[in-house]
């Protein structure tokens, strides 16, 4: 079933970096959806146009469309409030805030307003355990966050946008900065996840892409390439430079 | 051989280099320590109880400061009520939300100028604007007022300053969670930044309470026997009735002459130590 459906999105950004060309492309629900290829291709800027994040940024050129539950995100009188709640990021650098393990889990429910204690602690909780850190802090939630390792930040990040319950979950090269046990276990949280929550990741490396994808996208210079079930893309691409790419001719 | 003499001059000029830097550095200290240490050896006979709480009296030849002191700390007051709402709401606008355009780079423009402008001018400014054309008179409100314009642009750059310093990613993240900017900036800019805005307001104010040219012609009395009880009264302030006993009263005991100079500068002093403690319990305890 598709989740996200992407028609003919073109990106252009006012300094002429990275930029996307006529995507179309469907994201599939309770599924890992990879994003891969070469720097420069237009992942991160896919990404963030999944949730507006965009906005921030200096883009000058925007055309297309974006479909979230029938409805294009794109939109200018969409609610980006809403749907950046309902689509939830994690960076490539764990950016925890300046706050308690606890209040980086309840921040952004307490934007939406929500004050009930109980409704808080139950988030804090159930996050904590689907990013596989509860049994690591459950005893320290009111410590500063920062005092967590690099590995734990990234899992807090994760949890951060889980408390929110959202319906996508997006994560740009979430574990280039971890170790290989960090990223394991992130690895393991998202193929649990995926039960529940719709997957875009864009992987650090062409093998977590081949480890991860259920569906895999691949993108060179601002142009989607090749899409298609995460198998037959790592084991026979269709397209020549998927090919090089995948096995490692260039990249 | 050559190659060590060579070296060995080399030694020699990074020795002398580092020693003219070393002189130059003390020559920027010393005069700040005999000043003070001047003015607490000339002051510290003066100050006493009784010189802090009293009314002056014969021609101000005896007796205390009291009413200079409460003026000041009015007027102190006064300029924090105008000028840190006011500054912290343009540092918010220009670090937050001005978009980098023409009016943007006028405004900022306008703000270092309006820090160049020599003291003696606001107070004429003030004259017109407040005293004569408001019709507030000479009164706290109106020296308030001036200083409050004199301490904007010290307030809103050192406050734009301290919100440009909190990482640019927590915002953000702040965003990607459904934050609308105002949330993002009430919730983690603002408190983060609010170590680095209290430095520069109290080192803005300090600087206010210690200014005379401003509130020579829109506040600042010769001698009142009586303390203010509005507003919109005149009132005596520290460093104008340093000012006048200084220059203006014959036969004025020096003690009282430096015992006020004294008491302006521990004033000014003791907001600085608080300014530099904020300062370095929030370096303490910042998480990034």
């Amino acid at each position: 079933m598709k989740a996200i459906e992407i028609k003919n999105l073109t990106v252009h950004y006012s300094d002429g970096t990275e930029s996307l060309r006529n995507i179309t492309l469907e994201i599939q629900a309770n599924a890992i959806n990879v994003l891969f290829g070469p720097a420069g291709g237009g992942k991160s800027t896919l990404l963030r146009t999944l949730n507006r994040l965009n906005d921030l940024a200096d883009v000058t050129h925007l055309e297309g469309q974006v479909l979230l539950d029938g409805e294009n995100i794109l939109d200018p009188m969409a609610d980006v409030i809403a749907l950046r709640r309902q689509v939830g990021m994690v960076f490539a650098r764990p950016v925890v805030l300046p706050f308690s393990i606890r209040q980086n889990l309840t921040y952004g429910l307490e934007l939406a307003g929500e004050t009930r204690k109980s409704a808080l602690h139950e988030a804090v909780e159930r996050s904590l355990q689907q990013a596989a850190l509860w049994d690591e802090v459950k005893d320290r939630l009111d410590d500063p966050a920062v005092a967590l390792s690099g590995g734990q930040q990234q899992r807090l990040c994760l949890a951060r946008v889980l408390a929110l319950q959202p319906e996508v979950i997006l994560l740009d090269e979430p574990t280039s900065g971890l170790d290989p046990l960090s990223t394991g276990k992130v690895e393991e949280s998202l193929q649990k996840l995926k039960e529940e929550y719709t997957i875009v990741l864009v992987p650090h490396s062409v093998q977590q892409a081949a480890r991860t994808a259920d569906y895999a996208a691949f993108f060179l210079q601002g142009e989607l390439v090749e899409y298609g079930i995460g198998n037959q893309i790592f084991t026979h691409p269709v397209n020549q430079q998927t090919e090089d790419y995948v096995t490692g001719r260039f990249g | 051989m050559k190659t060590s003499q060579n070296l060995s001059s080399r030694l020699l000029s990074q020795r002398i280099g580092f020693s003219v830097l070393t002189g130059m550095t003390l020559l920027t200290v010393i005069p700040v320590v005999l000043t003070i240490v001047y003015i607490v050896i000339q002051g510290a006979p003066a100050v006493s109880w009784e010189f802090i709480t009293a009314m002056p009296y014969d021609g101000m030849r005896a007796g205390g400061i009291w009413p200079a002191i409460v003026g000041t700390f009015y007027l102190t007051l006064g300029t924090a009520l105008f000028a840190v709402p006011v500054g912290i709401g343009a540092a918010i606008y220009l670090a937050e939300y001005a978009p980098d355009n023409r009016a943007t780079r006028l405004i900022r423009l306008a703000i270092i100028n309006l820090a160049g402008i020599p003291s003696v001018v606001y107070g004429l400014f003030g004259l017109g604007l407040f005293v004569l054309f408001l019709r507030l008179g000479t009164s706290i409100l109106a020296g308030s007022l001036t200083l409050a314009i004199m301490t904007l642009p010290i307030i809103i750059s050192t406050a734009e300053e301290a919100l440009r310093s909190v990482p640019q990613p927590f915002r953000v993240v702040s965003i990607s969670l459904g934050g609308t900017r105002w949330q993002t900036i009430r919730k983690i800019v603002l408190p983060q930044a609010l170590p680095g805005i209290l430095t520069g307001v109290i080192l803005g104010l300090g600087r206010a309470a210690g200014e005379t040219a401003p509130i020579l012609f829109t506040v600042a009395a010769f001698f009142l026997p009586s303390l203010p009880n509005s507003p919109l009264d005149a009132t005596m302030a520290l460093p104008y009735h340093l000012f006048v006993i200084s220059t203006q009263v014959p036969g004025m005991p020096i003690e009282i002459q430096y015992g006020t100079a004294l008491v302006l500068v521990a004033f000014v002093l003791i907001m600085n130590l608080i300014a530099a403690a904020i300062r370095s319990r929030a370096r303490a305890r910042r998480q990034w």
